[in-house]
């Protein structure tokens, strides 16, 4: 077997195993230059995977697959891991001597995200779920000060528990169903029992609490508010685009539409449903700008799931497509959000007032970055969601795709709330918020995706063309 | 040099847009380097320009580059977006490029001492850019997206001095005018999509040789034409033009000659293969122009500011480019749109080089003498009006002999003699304007004039030197180069004539003479003929009452309509909107209350859902199963 294929993987395991080892012997000032180092290996590795894109392989009997669709998701890893990081330059001072593990935790979880998009079987995607959630575990608990962190941490720790235990039972009754975990040999062993039908459920169940599809959110937002911002930025942009992959993964290749018996579309399109609707129902009502963004992230997961709904080319596609400028638009409304709370101590909506005056540039990046969320041309987010909701009026699903445009409409108001406060509201400090270099690098390259991907999305479509081929 | 520069077309208007952009985002707190990136990026725009007109005019005629790469890809919706360059682009982006680069360097000393000057700069970059966007478009919805921007630069340029009460009220004017012809144009879009499913221009043209359903065309095509009447202020859509006189000068220069109003004109001949499918509609075009022609060039006979005197003449040589337009002459017309780019832009620099001497005074009747203070200026304006009279062998000359030539040889016979007619007045109102403001005695004002530095009287010298050579390109001394390579196979194309020559020439010479004679010699007293024709004269001096008649009709019309629609919106719509949002309101309240912290909660409504999930899957197999 050829292993160069998984030069990717390797290459960020190492980086996260050297960061772990070195950071315990650096004293204080070599552990800043480990973040430095290990940003510019993470940006090498993405050049690396960029140009290793097409290539495929199979091991272990199919136990592990290196395609483009994997890559395709590995190079959006990569990419959010680094503006997450460079982003958090600043606020990752908080962590004094602990922050040389936090980059390592954070290289791992996308490890994890990697295994998790690439896994053939479902021990594999399991192991590559585990090492991303329990990563994740640790980072948000990060703050040790802070006890909201903790809070949120150990809640995270209970629930996510929780979706494993339902997400092995769903893959073991399955298993007892067809006698494979190999996904790509399930959808020839399917019979249709009850016991396979409670196993695909529960899977759904299992991956939506990662995706925080309603009713499985609930941990979301306590856990967004609570965890370090950086932490929360990759949770929403990271966590739920290698769950999207996994899911995209598991239900077009061991249950492909149209040759089984079972239509789990539209049990996915009454979450969808639920989701875009509750989701931005509640996030009307907050005050808080990150509790605002982890509801707006729980209505969004329910516009990418309308992709996998349709399961057609437009909606996987769509579910791509979004997935890609997410990080863009996401990651930058986050890291405004983080200038924000590393200035102000606070993400509460009163914190943005006058931020138009005080720092132009960072309130035009928020403001960009939401309408984009919004989908309002010629932001990225409007072409995501012309091909997701066009993916689902091909396939049939008109009443859902209704739904996602009204809530859509819904959610401009609680958007525009913010950038209301940014641009009317007064405030008493006139100072412009200081930011370091790799936060601005983070901000314009949020910036440049959100707008440049909206404005030109052929080069983007053509790309996740190529990546979703081998589903159809 | 060219076959680089081609392909990499689109950089002709990036550059400037890149300049729009730096100024907007950094630079404007150093006003200096704002000009000057300006300035430089369209003087990259122009050798740019220059290359690729150099490469096309050296290509066979009819030769057509077209670059295409597709924009977006959606079921049922295919948008391309690309590049189109053939001589009528080249020549486009030669003369925008050139009167953008002069009018930008005399800004310097036309608004020394603006606070506002970087972004004074910033816009006139984005409006280049927004024009040459325009000029290169390969399709029809490319072209309407730089319209529009168009129509946004206008808006900020013509409102620039914002603080003045008119300079806003004629920014909006000029907005809202624009608007109602731009809603014919998209329109016409809009059908010309559905009818055919491309806005490129190459596949319209070859759909349209085998369409013949003229019930549905007629009217496409004039709303088409509703665009260019807006943009070109064409009756009865031109009252914006004379009030955005309030912009900066140097803006009206721009407006007037490079973009804006040639935008419309540009765009007859580029879609001409539409209008002259459809003779209805050339009859349609030819009229509006001939009688725009008539109607401001009587208009600028009475007006006394000086600036308004141009806005009118400007009227008056827009109706004629499309009279020319209408009688199938589209060389002619595109020729005159050249030739008057370079005289009239001329004009206007020289007026407000007047007004800066004359420190902000703009009544003709003020002025006097001041070929004495300012010669640069006078000597300059003298060529660009007599290049507009038509005079030989000035450039307008050529050009406007043309379009009568077409009228006559397309068998036009009353669109020659209101041709003919206008040329005559035109001669008469720009002559009579240098013999009162020019010459004549000093009024007090004048006594301190002085000529402006060279910032502002080198690009008057280039520009009528250009003025009295442009015209060559398109006589028979350069074998009608310029009709070799810009026509169209639905054009007309007749030979030169003596007659008409000698005759035009003739109705320009006295309608100069008669200036002469009424302001300078004052034979016949102005007053007299005022007097005798008070009643034509009050109507003229108040153009027509057509600001009035509008103002009357919103009056009656719009706001009678605008009250029964806001008690609609008020107790209907919002009501109904009310209604909605309280119950969103209420809805996320009482969502917000199922998440109280407590993790048993959350677990608790995981599992529900699980179980949930579980029972209808379970009924679902039971009921395949059964």
């Amino acid at each position: 077997m050829d292993f160069s294929l998984l030069t990717t993987e390797i290459l960020v395991a190492l980086i996260g195993l050297l960061v772990l080892v070195v950071g315990l012997v650096l004293p204080d000032r070599g552990k800043q230059l480990v973040g430095k180092l290990s940003l510019l290996a993470l940006a090498i590795v993405l050049v690396y995977a960029l140009i290793a894109f097409p290539r495929e392989a199979s091991y272990f009997n199919g136990i592990y697959q290196v395609d483009v669709f994997g890559n395709y998701f590995k190079i959006l890893f990569l990419i959010a891991g680094i503006l997450v990081m460079l982003s958090a330059s600043k606020y990752i001072k908080r962590f004094a001597a602990k922050s040389s593990e936090f980059y390592g935790l954070m290289i791992l979880a996308t490890l994890g995200m990697m295994v998790l998009s690439a896994s053939g079987d479902f021990i594999t995607m399991y192991i590559g779920l585990e090492l991303m959630t329990i990563s994740f575990y640790i980072l948000t608990a990060y703050l040790q000060s802070d006890k909201r962190s903790s809070e949120a941490g150990l809640k995270y720790l209970i629930l996510g528990a929780i979706s494993s235990a339902v997400l092995l039972f769903g893959m073991s009754l399955v298993y007892a169903m067809t006698g494979t975990t190999i996904i790509s040999e399930i959808a020839g062993a399917w019979t249709m029992q009850p016991a396979m039908a409670a196993g695909l459920v529960m899977i759904i169940a299992g991956f939506a609490f990662k995706i925080s599809v309603i009713p499985f959110h609930m941990w979301a937002p306590d856990i967004y508010q609570g965890a370090p911002i950086p932490v929360t930025t990759y949770l929403a942009v990271g966590s739920k685009a290698a769950a999207f992959a996994a899911l995209v993964r598991v239900f077009m290749l061991a249950f492909p539409p149209g040759s089984i018996s079972f239509n789990w579309n539209i049990i996915l399109a009454v979450l969808a449903v639920l989701t875009m609707v509750i989701g931005n129902l509640i996030a009307l009502t907050q005050k808080n700008v990150k509790r605002l963004l982890a509801y707006s992230s729980i209505a969004q997961a329910g516009y990418i799931l309308v992709g996998l709904v349709a399961a057609n080319t437009y909606g996987l596609k769509g579910v791509l497509f979004y997935a890609m400028l997410y990080v863009f638009s996401n990651t930058g409304a986050f890291a405004v959000a983080t200038a924000v709370e590393v200035d102000a101590g606070s993400t509460d909506i009163d914190a943005f007032n006058g931020l138009a005056k005080r720092s132009p540039m960072l309130a035009a990046i928020m403001t960009v970055c939401m309408l984009s969320l919004a989908g309002i041309p010629p932001m990225a987010g409007f072409v995501g969601k012309f091909y997701l909701f066009s993916g689902a009026i091909q396939a049939g699903y008109l009443w859902v795709a209704i739904i996602g445009l009204v809530m859509s409409m819904v959610s401009v108001y609680y958007y525009l709330g913010v950038a209301k406060a940014m641009y009317i509201g007064v405030s008493i400090d006139e100072n412009p918020i200081k930011l370091d270099v790799p936060a601005q690098m983070a901000l314009w390259a949020c910036l440049a995706g959100t707008l440049l991907i909206g404005i030109y999305p052929g080069p983007l479509s053509n790309f996740v063309q190529t990546a979703i081929s081998m589903f159809l | 040099m060219f076959e680089f520069i081609l392909p990499n077309a689109w950089l002709i208007p990036l550059v400037p847009v890149l300049a729009f952009a730096l100024i907007g985002l950094f630079l404007h707190r150093w006003p200096k380097i704002s000009a000057a990136l300006s300035i430089f990026s369209i003087a990259i725009a122009f050798i740019l320009a220059l290359v690729i007109a150099g490469g096309v005019f050296s290509a066979p005629a009819g030769t057509v580059y077209e670059f295409s790469t597709r924009w977006l890809d959606m079921p049922g919706l295919q948008v391309d977006m690309g590049l189109l360059i053939d001589a009528l682009t080249a020549v486009m982006l030669l003369v925008v490029t050139t009167v953008a680069l002069l009018v930008q360097i005399y800004s310097l000393g036309y608004m020394k001492g603006d606070p506002g000057i970087a972004s004074y700069y910033a816009y006139q970059s984005l409006f280049a850019a927004s024009m040459l966007g325009l000029v290169i478009a390969n399709n029809l919805g490319q072209m309407f997206v730089f319209w529009e921007l168009v129509g946004i630069c206008s808006y900020l340029l013509i409102g620039f001095w914002f603080g003045k009460y008119s300079a806003r009220n004629a920014a909006i004017k000029a907005f809202i005018t624009n608007r109602v012809g731009d809603f014919g144009f998209l329109l016409a879009i809009l059908f010309l999509q559905i009818m055919f499913g491309t806005l490129n221009f190459g596949e319209l043209s070859d759909s349209m040789a085998g369409f013949t359903n003229m019930t549905i065309l007629i009217p496409v095509a004039i709303l088409l034409f509703c665009g260019p009447i807006g943009k070109s202020a064409q009756f009865p859509l031109h009252v914006w033009l004379p009030d955005a006189m309030e912009g900066p000068t140097p803006v009206s220069a721009l407006i007037h000659a490079a973009t804006m109003v040639a935008a419309g004109v540009y765009l007859v001949a580029r879609a001409f293969f539409i209008f002259s499918a459809v003779p209805q509609a050339m009859t349609v075009i030819a009229v509006i122009g001939g009688f725009t022609a008539l109607f401001a060039a009587t208009i600028a006979l009475t007006q006394n500011d000086i600036k308004r005197i141009l806005a009118y003449s400007t009227l008056s040589q827009l109706g004629y480019m499309m009279m020319a337009m209408g009688i199938g002459a589209m060389t002619a017309g595109m020729f005159h749109l050249m030739t008057h780019a370079f005289f009239k832009s001329l004009l206007f620099l020289g007026a407000g080089s007047v007004i800066v001497a004359m420190h902000e005074e703009q009544d003709i009747w003020k002025m006097g003498g001041l070929y004495k203070k300012m010669p640069i200026t006078t000597w300059t304006f003298i060529i660009g009006a007599l290049a507009l009279s038509g005079i030989p062998p000035l450039s307008g000359f050529w050009s406007k002999d043309e379009i009568l030539l077409g009228a006559l040889a397309s068998g036009h016979i009353g669109l020659y003699i209101i041709g003919a007619f206008v040329a005559f007045l035109t001669a008469l109102y720009m002559f009579r304007l240098i013999f009162v403001a020019f010459f004549g005695s000093n009024k007090a004002g004048a006594e301190k004039a002085q000529e402006n530095s060279a910032v502002m009287t080198v690009p008057l010298i280039i520009l009528a030197a250009i003025s009295v050579v442009a015209g060559l390109v398109n006589s028979p001394l350069m074998h009608n180069a310029f009709g070799h390579y810009i026509n169209s196979p639905a054009g007309i194309e007749p030979h030169p004539s003596l007659i008409i020559m000698i005759s035009s020439t003739v109705i320009a010479l006295a309608g100069i003479a008669m200036a002469w004679l009424i302001y300078q010699k004052q034979v016949i007293s102005a007053e007299d003929l005022k007097y005798r024709f008070e009643g034509i004269y009050k109507v003229l001096y108040h153009k027509y009452y057509i600001d009035e008649i509008y103002a009357w009709l919103g009056a009656r019309l719009v706001d009678g309509m605008a009250k029964v629609l806001y008690w609609f919106d008020i107790y209907v719509v919002n009501g109904f909107i009310n209604a909605i949002a309280y119950v969103t309101a209420i809805t996320g309240e009482v969502l917000k209350f199922t998440e109280d912290g407590q993790v048993q909660t959350y677990a608790l409504y995981m599992f529900a859902g699980i179980v949930l999930l579980l029972v209808s899957a379970l009924y679902a197999v039971y009921t395949v199963l059964i």
